[in-house]
């Protein structure tokens, strides 16, 4: 174990902000990115199925 | 050799993709989520304090793993674009839009994080590096790529010029590889290279490159969901996209 408490962990010796930025950073883009993606192919899905039902023609 | 090509192309059918990576996603979301636990955990539980940059160190763990990222999906990127023009495979050329930001995404990781750990080991946020300055323009090409094949309407010219600047982009990569041989970097040199035994300690090591596989299932994973929607996009008027089930209830909300 490397830390003495918690309150040693949330500070990585002084670089606490650097650390938890860039890996707060990282999971924010992420989390965004998986979340946009699943969006879009629910909505891709939904929106061929709409088409296909309302048999309009293309 | 015939044989050959009927294997290779077998999944070139948007249907078969669809289906397959469907299969897939469980397993790739799941060894993502594992592997970045575990290497989180030897990361910051395990591995030990750096004798120079003490705790700072610890964003290496994301930010390497990030910067290979970056780079293996531009060739992936590049690589597909090809064999989508060469072989008029629509698949293929799907699968290169479908990376495009992904690979956009761990660019900006790299950057990000990089200039985080820049400021506490070299006293600043930027530099005009070889190093840096490459990583900036692969970020930069990745957004060229998918403004240009958004900008046009016809679907497979869109795909060409694409492949077009993703081929002639592909150059960058080997620049940003050797980028710290060629020319004198603030970026350090590299750790772990083909030809000799890695110059990193053995716990860290370890989480870095649990690490890396986290991001490449992750990789997997979200690109072959952004795909599936592509193939949905495209072929929406294919029969068996006709033949794909869904719940009454959404159904009915979208026929609205």
């Amino acid at each position: 174990m490397n830390w003495g408490s918690a309150g040693e962990f949330f500070a990585m010796g002084g670089y606490g902000v650097y650390v938890w930025g860039s890996y707060g950073i990282t999971a924010a883009l992420i989390g965004f990115e998986a979340w946009l993606t699943l969006r879009r192919r629910r909505r891709a899905l939904c929106d061929a199925l709409a088409s296909a039902s309302s048999e309009a023609p293309r | 050799m015939s044989s050959q090509r009927l294997r290779l192309f077998t999944f070139a059918a948007p249907s078969r993709f669809y289906s397959l990576s469907g299969s897939l996603l469980p397993w790739l979301w799941a060894a993502a989520a594992l592997l970045a636990a575990l290497g989180l955990y030897i990361g910051f539980f395990v591995a030990p304090t750096d004798a120079q940059q003490g705790e700072s160190y610890r964003i290496i763990f994301i930010h390497v793993p990030a910067a290979w990222m970056s780079m293996v999906v531009y060739l992936a990127m590049a690589g597909w674009a090809a064999i989508g023009w060469i072989f008029k495979a629509r698949m293929a050329s799907m699968l290169a839009r479908a990376l495009a930001p992904s690979g956009m995404v761990f660019t900006l990781i790299a950057l990000a994080t990089g200039s985080f750990w820049g400021k506490p080991a070299w006293g600043t946020w930027w530099v005009w590096d070889a190093r840096l300055t490459s990583e900036l323009i692969l970020l930069f090409l990745y957004l060229g790529y998918i403004a240009l094949v958004e900008a046009i309407d016809d679907v497979r010219r869109a795909d060409h010029a694409g492949a077009l600047l993703a081929i002639v982009g592909a150059v960058n990569v080997p620049v940003i590889y050797f980028s710290v041989r060629w020319w004198n970097t603030l970026h350090q040199g590299a750790t772990i290279t083909m030809s000799a035994a890695p110059k990193m300690q053995g716990t860290m090591l370890t989480a870095m490159l649990l690490l890396t596989f986290a991001f490449w299932a992750y990789a997997f994973a979200v690109v072959f969901v952004r795909a599936r929607a592509i193939v949905l996009e495209r072929e929406h008027d294919a029969e068996w996209v006709r033949g794909l089930a869904l719940p009454t209830r959404v159904a009915a909300r979208t026929s609205s």
